[in-house]
Formats: structure tokens, sequence, C-alpha cells
């Protein structure tokens, strides 16, 4: 998908909001293109949520401001802004059943009763409740709710969906379910849609741009795959993904010391004599029985072997790296695998254009 | 557990039954079915009585729910400025006996009564100052119910009413009202029962407008016909029983409301809504000082209205014919209560909730400690009369004692100290019993080391629950006290039928000084030693 050809849809600059002393969100300057599904990842206490509700409108920021579509909403309240939200509660009125939950909005905006009848029971069978109508949010199972709270959002058409954690509540079975529907009702309706989450799977999965917040600002930008393989910062690398970290020191370009042993790998503008924090992911490590001494390798013993199903997971002792937990993951159904049981000695090698380096401050 | 049950039995369910016996019985005690009954329907002025009294009932309570709901409102949905104060000030109707608003209304509307041209030519005896006096002190108990019904409200949905363009009369009748419509209905059966069954304030200022209770009174200590009181009795009884049960059933149903996942609401400033709220809570808190105010004032005047000296002479209760004796009585019957009541209620509460046992006896006793709260004071008094002044009784011996006055507070008062009870254990981990077993911990060690210091809190609160209300009860104990025995509100009500309406006044403000005091000195002591045995609280809130 060419990102960059659509139209701005959203743009917020230099927002800040502070609660009393504590700052939630900082500076924040993101842009939001038309169409595309955006997500806010960051772990609790990130600031993601403030984020959204001051998109939304039910938080007033401290400074900066909010356009969308060309026009500013910043001072807007969010009875006069354009969007629905799902909450991570779904806030569905217990009192009144699925029908006139998700007619709520209609109503207020003076919909005839024939159109709203017609709306309802589109919006019904788009989200698979049609047999759920008369039913009460009580009587409806955790995901039943969640779409009945998002075809309560979506009811008045908004040209904004804003979605705060809404599958966290739920079991995993359900959640993964979940993700491909609202990710195939976004596609089918083609709405700009902005989701919290502090689920990194659910962001890789649904997500066509993440933007990875900490401490209130977005730390980095960019789609599930850049942010995967480029992480930009210890943080992300570890909160994104599983990663292996090691420390070193620049010896000179593109060459780092790790352990007792050198590696090559992509130095670059890092000083030399630099203390660095090698980063690699457990996966991009390979292994082989025999020993070749060739570039990057190293011996290591296996220490641990955990099946997690599709892959094995190794937990290696690597005196030459200096590392003695060190993860490796392996797929189950290859010849590998029956090669590496506990205690046995093997060589493991690391791609240089797989690792990643961060100075240490 | 079976000497829960036994204590039940004897000081609950045999003198209720020994009150439906009388009640299908003559004078000399045989059998004659329900002819009594068929008597009292013959009776007009009796039967008017019925009408009478749920015609206050039935009025108070609107007008009870009307105003506390508004003020319950304004506690939890506006960011008025001095919430603290104003929740204070409306609870300080529960600290008085119910006849104190009777008496200050006499001061206000009386025959010699300052404002008495605002009734034009009404008369505040009868059912007007029933009513107004029945608001009164029914007030704070609706406020409270009707508070938790109110602050559970979820945050989240009036911000989905708001992002879905809800105009703030909708989200208040789709939102507010239905989110506490187990609050307003548990609130309006628990009014109307207490006005429907308030002896005090009829009594005082009726007039000649009959209503039940007082007829029952009229029958027993005027005419000595205990068999027309029983019947009485049991028309006052049912009524309650059945608002009661509804009461259980809603109560049921509102806790399901709130999830983990919601968020507590907040209100927001505004202007106009916070203003208009301040003004009326304002309003209701000068009609509660006014009432009080002029309860004290009329203790201290000489001769009201025609001598305003201030005076001590009406709390010299010598002149009156009777001495400090009943307020030292009352000071003790409040004491015995709290004390014991303590105890045997939290430990009952205990078994019921924690102890792994035969779960048909604690059903059985769970049933017992909630019917106390169906039970009028007046009929669970009489009923004591006909059980306890049985010769064949061997417990005739604490008939006419100090004894069954406490017991008979403790009973009266025991279904929401028992339910306190229940809520504080219901929130401590059930796993602490099976460790403790365990770790071959006995069970008493256990309550005693772990248990009882989380719980103090709510000791605390059933004593001081169980202390004002001995004070203040009068229908529990009309029937009940004796020569050597009178109460401070029972006194009361006798000063103001003698005619005596300043020491009267003078009496019950001396009840609301000890529950004051009492009050003060209660939340001194919690305090002091909350903050020994509740550090643990301190660490949790810290972590978060």
């Amino acid at each position: 998908m060419n990102q960059s050809a659509r139209p701005t849809y959203l743009t917020i600059d230099n927002l800040s909001k502070n609660f009393g002393s504590f700052e939630a969100i900082k500076n924040i300057k993101i842009d939001i293109i038309e169409g595309e599904f955006a997500c806010f990842l960051g772990p609790s206490g990130c600031g993601k949520t403030t984020l959204l509700r001051c998109i939304a409108g039910l938080e007033v920021q401290t400074t900066g401001s909010i356009t969308q579509k060309n026009k500013e909403i910043s001072n807007l309240p969010p009875s006069a802004r354009d969007f629905g939200i799902v909450f991570q509660s779904y806030a569905l009125f217990p009192n009144l059943s699925v029908t006139s939950n998700i007619s709520y909005g209609l109503k207020n905006n003076k919909w005839r009763k024939d159109e709203i009848i017609v709306r309802v029971d589109e919006l019904l069978s788009l989200v698979g409740l049609s047999n759920h109508a008369t039913k009460y949010p009580s009587q409806l199972s955790g995901g039943e709710q969640q779409r009945v709270a998002l075809a309560r959002a979506l009811a008045t058409s908004p040209s904004l969906l804003l979605l705060d954690e809404p599958l966290s509540a739920l079991d995993a079975k359900v959640r993964v379910y979940l993700r491909k529907q609202i990710k195939d009702l976004h596609r089918k309706l083609g709405v700009t849609t902005i989701m919290v989450t502090h689920d990194q799977e659910e962001a890789q999965s649904m997500a066509d741009r993440i933007f990875v917040m900490n401490n209130g600002e977005i730390v980095q930008s960019g789609s599930p795959k850049d942010i995967y393989e480029k992480a930009n910062s210890p943080f992300i690398a570890d909160f994104i993904g599983v990663t292996n970290f090691i420390e070193a020191t620049i010896v000179k370009e593109n060459i780092i010391k790790c352990g007792k042993i050198e590696l090559t790998c992509n130095t670059s503008k890092i000083p030399n004599n630099k203390r660095i924090r090698v980063a690699i992911r457990p996966e991009y490590i390979t292994i082989k029985k025999t020993s070749s001494n060739a570039e990057n390798t190293a011996k290591a013993v296996v220490k641990e072997n955990e099946f997690l199903g599709s892959f094995q997971r190794l937990y290696v002792d690597c005196d030459q790296l200096g590392i003695s937990q060190l993860m490796i993951d392996i797929n189950s159904f290859t010849a590998d695998s029956v090669l590496v049981g506990e205690e046995s000695s093997i060589e493991i090698y690391l791609p240089p254009d797989r690792i990643r380096i961060y100075p240490i401050e | 557990m079976l000497s829960y049950i036994t204590m039940f039995l004897l000081f609950l369910i045999l003198p209720l039954g020994a009150l439906i016996l009388k009640s299908i019985q003559n004078k000399e005690g045989s059998f004659i079915g329900l002819s009594n009954f068929y008597l009292y329907l013959q009776e007009p002025a009796l039967f008017q009585s019925f009408f009478n009294s749920l015609f206050v009932g039935i009025t108070s309570t609107l007008i009870v729910i009307v105003l506390a709901f508004m003020f319950a409102y304004a506690l939890t949905h506006s960011r008025m400025p001095f919430k603290g104060f104003f929740k204070v000030v409306a609870l300080i109707p529960l600290l008085s006996p119910s006849i104190l608003a009777a008496i200050a209304l006499v001061y206000w509307f009386g025959n010699q009564g300052i404002l008495k041209e605002l009734l034009f030519e009404n008369s505040i005896y009868g059912p007007i100052g029933i009513i107004f006096a029945s608001v009164y002190w029914t007030f704070p108990h609706a406020l409270m119910i009707l508070v938790t019904a109110l602050s559970l409200s979820d945050s989240r949905l009036y911000e989905a009413a708001e992002v879905l363009k809800t105009s703030k009369i909708r989200a208040f009748f789709t939102i507010t009202i239905p989110g506490a419509r187990y609050g307003i209905i548990s609130s309006t059966f628990v009014v109307s029962t207490q006005v429907f069954t308030d002896f005090g304030v009829p009594k005082v200022i009726g007039g000649n407008y009959n209503v039940l209770a007082t007829d029952i009174y009229k029958e027993v200590v005027g005419m000595q016909n205990f068999q027309m009181g029983a019947v009485i009795s049991l028309v006052l009884l049912f009524p309650a029983l059945i608002a009661f049960f509804i009461d259980q059933y809603s109560r049921r149903k509102q806790i399901s409301l709130l999830t983990s996942r919601s968020v507590i609401f907040l209100p927001k400033k505004n202007f106009q809504t916070d203003t208009i709220m301040f003004g009326y809570c304002l309003l209701i808190t000068v009609i509660i000082f006014m009432m009080i105010g002029m309860a004290q004032f009329g203790a201290l005047v000489k001769f009201w209205p025609y001598n305003l000296t201030l005076t001590l002479d009406h709390y010299n209760f010598e002149v009156a014919g009777l001495g400090w004796e009943s307020f030292y009585n009352s000071i003790r019957l409040a004491f015995y209560t709290a004390i014991f009541g303590t105890v045997i209620i939290f430990v009952g509460s205990y078994i019921v909730e924690k102890l792994r046992s035969d779960e048909k006896l604690k059903g059985i006793i769970q049933l017992f400690a909630l019917m106390p709260m169906a039970v009028p004071g007046l009929v669970l008094g009489l009923s004591y009369i006909f059980y306890f002044n049985a010769k064949e009784n061997p417990l005739n011996v604490i008939y006419a004692t100090m004894v069954i006055l406490v017991i008979n507070t403790i009973v009266h008062f025991y279904t929401v100290s028992h339910l306190t009870g229940v809520t504080a254990l219901k929130q401590m981990d059930r796993e602490f019993e099976a460790v403790s077993l365990s770790l071959k911990i006995p069970i008493y060690k256990m309550f005693w080391r772990v248990t009882l210091p989380v719980c103090l809190p709510t000791v605390f609160d059933i004593s001081i629950y169980l202390f004002v209300n001995a004070m203040t009860t009068v229908s529990g104990v009309i029937f009940l006290y004796t020569y050597d025995t009178t109460l401070a509100s029972v006194s009361s009500i006798h000063l103001d039928e003698q005619g005596d309406v300043a020491a009267a006044a003078a009496m019950a403000m001396l009840i609301v000084y000890v529950s004051v005091g009492v009050r003060i000195l209660h939340t001194i002591i919690t305090k002091g030693i909350l903050q020994k045995t509740q550090a643990w609280r301190h660490n949790i809130s810290g972590n978060n």
C-alpha cells in the first residue's frame, strides 16, 4: 500500500497534556493518513490512551493543536467532532437492548424511525450479530459485547474510528478472531482507524503503521516490519518481540569486541572505544553441529531446549560472547532440532546484517 | 453455630410466635380463630388508622426520595464546594431520636409557633407534622443508599453518550436514573417501612390523627387489650415484610452493575449546575440546622415564646418528676448493646461467611440474621411482653430488667450490623482460612491475629451504629422499660405527653450530645488504633 499517495487526515502538532505536575504526553507530532490503520503501542502508563482521548476531545490538551481534515478541532467538545469510539470496557448501556444501544447515537442525530431500523439491521449483519438484536449486554459474551460497541461506534458513519484497547479484556482465542474481524471491517469500510494497545502482537498483526510510545513520547513509528527489524532503541527491541542483549565495545569501523571475540557488523557513526549494547533476535541466529571458525561464529553449549510448538527456543551458554542465557529459535521440523539435546556443543552464527547496536549512554 | 440458632429462636422466632398466638386467642387464652381480626375490620376507627399509616408512609417517601436523590446527585455528580460539610450535616438527623424533629416542629409551627401563619389554617398536629418530621429523620437513610447507588456510575458510559452527541437530559434518563434504579427502589422501601412503622413522631405530633403504631400503643398501654394489640402488630408487620423482601431483591441486583473494567465517574466542572446544586444543598442544610437549632433553643429558654431568657431549668428533670436516672439508663443500655452486640454480631457474620460447616445451618442463620430488619420495633417489643412475661417461661427472670432491653435492642438492630460485617469479611480472601488450616494454626488464632485486625474499622462501625441507635430508639423499648429502667428517649415522649415540651426537648438534646460526643470520640479512637493496625493498607496504596 502506498501511503504517501494519500492525503493527510489528522495532524497532531506539539500536543502535550499534563495532569498536575505529571506530563502524560509530551510534544507529540504525528500525521495520520486517510484510510490507514494506525496503532499507538506502548507499555501501560506511556500516554497512549491519553493521546487517544485528546483526539476524541475527552481530555483537553495543555498545549498544541489537532487538525482533522484541514479543520482545527483542538477546542471543540467531543460532540462537535467527527469520530466513533470503542472503549476498553465497551461502555454499553446495560439497561438498553443491543438494538437500542446501536441506535442510541442515531436518535440523537434525529434520524427517522424507518431509517434507523434499516441502519441497525445493516450494522448488525456487518458485525454478525443479527440474531442478538433484542438481547441485553449482560446476556452477551465479551466478544459479542465488543462487536456491539463497534457497531454503535460505526452507526453514524464517522470518518474516524478510535479503538481504546478494544481486545484487551477478551480470551486469547476470541482476541485473535476479532483481530481479523476488525481488520476485515477496516478494509471493507476504509475508515481511518486509530487503535491503542499494549499488545505488540496485536499491533503488528493489525496496523498499517505503528507509533511506539514510551514516557509520553513517540519513540519510533513505521510499518510493523520496519519496527521489528530496525528497532531504533533497546527499549523498542525489547518491547517488540524477543531480543538478546549483549554488551560490547567498538574496536574500529564495523568491528566490535563482544566478550572474548570480535564480530563484524555495521557500526555506522558510532566512535571507536564506545561501549555499546548489541541486540539480536533469537530467530536470526543459526546453528551448526560442526565447527567452522568462520567470521561471526562462536562456540556454545545448549543448556535448555524449550519446545514451543512450531519452533523451539534454545538457551545456550556462550562463553566466547560472554553470555550464559542466549536465546536461539529454531524450526521444530528441520534436521537441526534433533541435534540439540541438552549439553550438546554447537557453533552459532550471528549474521552481520541482523546485528543491531545501541550506544550505552 | 447451634448457639446462634438457639439465640434467634429464643429472642426472635418464639416471641413472634407468641405474638401470633396471642392474636388468635381471647382474653382467657383460649383459641378463637380469626375472630380478633374480624373484630378489627369491624372497627372503622382502627381500620382508618391503616389508611392513615399508608398515606403518611407513601407521601413522606415520595418527598424524601425526591429530596434525597437531588442531594445525593449533588454530592456525586457535581463539583460544588463544601461537599464534605454537606454530607456530614445531612447525616445529623441520624444522631437524634425521631421525636426531636417533631418537638422542633411544635416550636416552629405549633400553637405558639413563630411560623404558624405559613400553614394558613392547617394544624401542624396531624398528617402535615407527621410527614414533615418523618421526612426529616428518614432523609439520611435514603441519602446513604442513593449516594452509594449514584457513585457506582461508570464514567465511560457518560463519555460514550457524550461522544454520541447525547443531550444532558437524555443521558440523565438513560444512564443516571437506570444506573441508580435499584438504589431508588431500595430506599423507597426502607423509608416507607420506617415511616409506616414509626411510633415516636405520630405520638408527639400526630394529634388526633391515628396511625397503626399509636393504635397498638393505645390498645396495649391504654386499654390493656393485648389481643387487639397483637392483631394490629400483624397488620403492621406484613407490609413491612413485603417491603423487606422487595428491598433485598433489589439490593442483590445493584451489585452486578459495576464491572471491574468500569471507570468511576468523576464529574466535570459546570458553573450553572454546580451553583444550583450548591444552593439546593445549602437550603437543606439550613432546614436541618433550623430543626435541631430550634429544639436546642426551646430547651434553653424559660417559657416559649413569652419569656426568651436563657436558662438551664429544663435540664433539671427532678422538677418534672423524674431525675437523670433515665438518661444514665440510656447510656448504660447503649454501652451494653454496643459491647455485647458487636461481639455477638461480628462473630455471627464470621461464622456465616468464613467457617466451613453445614451450609444448611449457615443458611438458616443468615435468614434469621436478615429477619429483624423486617420486624418493626414496636412489634418486636410487644412480642417480648407476650413471650417473656409468661409465668411458665424460665427466662421470665429477665423480664423488666436491663437485660431484656439490651437483648431487644441487639436483635432489633441486628441486620444492618450483620450485613456490614459480612460485606467486610467478603472482601477478605477465602483462602486465608485454608492456609491457616494447612499450617495447622487453629481458626480462632487466625481470627484473632488476622481477620479481626483487618476488619477493625468495620467492628468499630458496628459498635457506633449500635450505640447511637440504642440511644435514640423509642419503638423497640416503649413496651419493655419499667420504673427502674426508664430511658431518655421514652422519658422525652412522656415529658411531651405531660405538656412539658421544653423538658422533652432538653431530654432529646441530651441524646444528641451523647451521640455526637461518642461519634467524635469514636473517630479519634478509630484513627489512633487504625494507624497501628492498618499500616498495611498504606503500603498497598503506595505501590499503586
